[in-house]
């Protein structure tokens, strides 16, 4: 069963449409990647998901449509979104930008247990959790967006390239913890990618945008047998 | 014995100069507190929009006012200071949502109008409701001077004790709550606060009310020294505005600092130099200086465009 459907999504920027019916979606329980090129519409996709443009079309949430939901109504709903440049709040201490992410829940004991468990995720943010956000390193920073993202209790997790501007060992770390929370915790995930290989990777399906049209989609086993996807995003 | 006297005549004038300027100073604190508190109330609603609220003193004389018809009607002291406090923060959240949500995404100078609109209406409406003679508000601390000496009258010690506790209650209320890190975090970055689940909208609602009821504080603390009229806040907006600038305009510290040093530079530079009808034009001057040398303020972040 999907746990997230999207049909015939059209989005606008002003008056500029950026989306021309895209449809796809993702498993619950699973993993979709999107793929594309540099303006192919990724990023908004996940911004036309979360009511952050104007967007129209069919979009449903287990089963239940959210397309004409304000941001903040996606966000409550269980969809977490991991936005580019990593929305890190850079004012506020780490703890700050992870109690954020706990804003809209009631239950404080479990609460706590979940930093405890952020911490266990990526060590790194339990050493800064004092220090100012913006003072971190990249790739910290989008190990705190993530664990914020993941304090929400999501059972949809969007990451906007979470590989952006970071050194392959740090993508290595951050996509191992993907697969943890994914396999451990039952949440789906949705990532936009420009890394294919290593999305695909990580996958179950794929659906490949090209300038704001579903170019492809399928099972990850069929994107990357693709003859023009391995030419074009593989690069062999 | 006879040379004892023109030195004890001496050491008497300089005693006397001694509290003089020790008076000067501590009436430049208790104003300055006030000022400290209109420019936080400034820097609040700066900080979330970008934006200065030019009609923040006309509402705080306004509820300054419904403290007084409250109190004409017999109610005491603190239940009327309570009353406007919270009424003052309803209206501010009002006022925001009917007024203020409609403009804003127009472009600034549409709501710069708003603003002088609001304090046109809030000044003619004290006007048309309560007359625009001068009026005398009670103070709270009334009875003997505290310190013996009369440095400090009671009602500038009570402000300023007032004015601490305002101070210490939004500190609190911004470090310590849930919703007070939601307002900082809506301020600062709004999409990221949407995405946590933060109504966004709300926040700079609150931070309005908030801006009014800490506002109202500011004019029942002041109105007892500048005495009550549609037009007292008047100054007192500006020397808020120029501490608010001097502090940096983007910094809640920075702006109580401000407010406090334009207080009591205020009161000594009228005292000793300009003299007291000229006092208000320090405050010009502070403004002007600041914005020629330091744009930013002392403690203010300086901004960086990176291309």
């Amino acid at each position: 069963m999907a746990i997230l459907e999207a049909k015939g999504l059209e989005a606008w920027y002003g008056p500029a449409r950026a989306l021309h019916g895209v449809d796809f979606e993702v498993e619950d329980g699973g993993v979709t990647a999107v793929l594309g090129a540099n303006g192919a519409g990724k990023t908004t996709i996940l911004r036309a998901l979360s009511g952050l443009i104007r967007r129209t079309g069919d979009i449903r949430f287990r089963g239940r449509p959210i397309g004409a939901l304000a941001t903040e109504d996606v966000a409550r709903l269980g969809i977490a979104h991991v936005p580019d440049g990593r929305g890190t709040f850079v004012d506020l201490t780490v703890e700050e930008n992870l109690r954020l992410g706990a804003y809209v829940r009631a239950d404080r004991q479990s609460v706590r247990a979940d930093f405890d468990r952020m911490f266990g995720l990526f060590p790194r943010l339990a050493e800064r959790r004092r220090q100012q956000a913006g003072t971190l390193s990249g790739g910290e920073q989008q190990m705190l967006a993530i664990a914020r993202a993941l304090l929400m209790r999501p059972s949809l997790l969007m990451l906007d390239e979470p590989s952006f501007g970071l050194a392959p060992l740090v993508v290595a770390e951050i996509f191992r913890a993907l697969g943890d929370i994914n396999r451990d915790e039952g949440v789906s995930l949705l990532i936009v990618e420009q890394n294919a290989s290593l999305a695909l990777d990580l996958a179950d399906h794929a659906v490949l945008i090209e300038t704001g049209r579903v170019a492809l989609s399928g099972p990850s086993q069929m994107i990357r047998a693709d003859d023009a996807v391995r030419r074009a995003y593989l690069g062999y | 014995m006879r040379c004892a006297a023109p030195i004890s005549a001496t050491s008497e004038g300089a005693l006397k100069r001694l509290a003089e300027f020790l008076h000067q100073l501590a009436s430049g604190l208790a104003l300055g507190g006030v000022y400290a508190i209109m420019a936080l109330a400034l820097v609040m609603i700066y900080q979330a929009t970008h934006l200065i609220n030019f009609a923040q003193g006309e509402m705080a004389m306004f509820s300054t006012y419904f403290a007084w018809k409250l109190m004409d009607l017999g109610e005491p002291y603190w239940f009327a200071f309570f009353a406007t406090v919270i009424a003052s923060f309803i209206g501010g959240v009002v006022i925001e949502r009917l007024v203020v949500r409609p403009f804003a995404n127009a472009p600034i100078l549409a709501s710069v109008i708003v603003f002088i609109g609001l304090s046109l209406i809030f000044n003619s409406l004290a006007g048309w409701l309560y007359g625009f003679s001068v009026t005398s508000f009670d103070s709270p601390f009334n009875g003997r001077p505290w310190f013996g000496a009369g440095y400090i009258s009671a009602h500038e010690a009570g402000a300023v004790v007032v004015t601490l506790c305002v101070l210490a209650l939004v500190y609190a209320f911004f470090r310590l709550t849930p919703l007070g890190l939601a307002m900082r975090a809506a301020a600062q970055n709004p999409v990221s606060s949407r995405l946590v689940g933060i109504r966004v909208g709300w926040m700079l609602a609150i931070g309005w009310g908030l801006a009014a009821a800490i506002g109202s504080v500011a004019g029942m603390m002041a109105a007892p020294i500048v005495y009550l009229d549609p037009n007292m806040m008047g100054g007192v907006l500006l020397y808020a505005f120029a501490g608010a600038v001097l502090g940096g305009i983007d910094n809640p510290f920075g702006a109580v600092f401000g407010g406090i040093a334009v207080g009591v530079l205020g009161n000594l530079i009228g005292a000793y130099v300009v003299g007291d009808e000229v006092k208000l034009s320090v405050a010009l001057a502070i403004i002007i200086a600041v914005l020629v040398w330091r744009p930013s303020g002392l403690f203010g972040r300086r901004l960086v465009a990176r291309v």
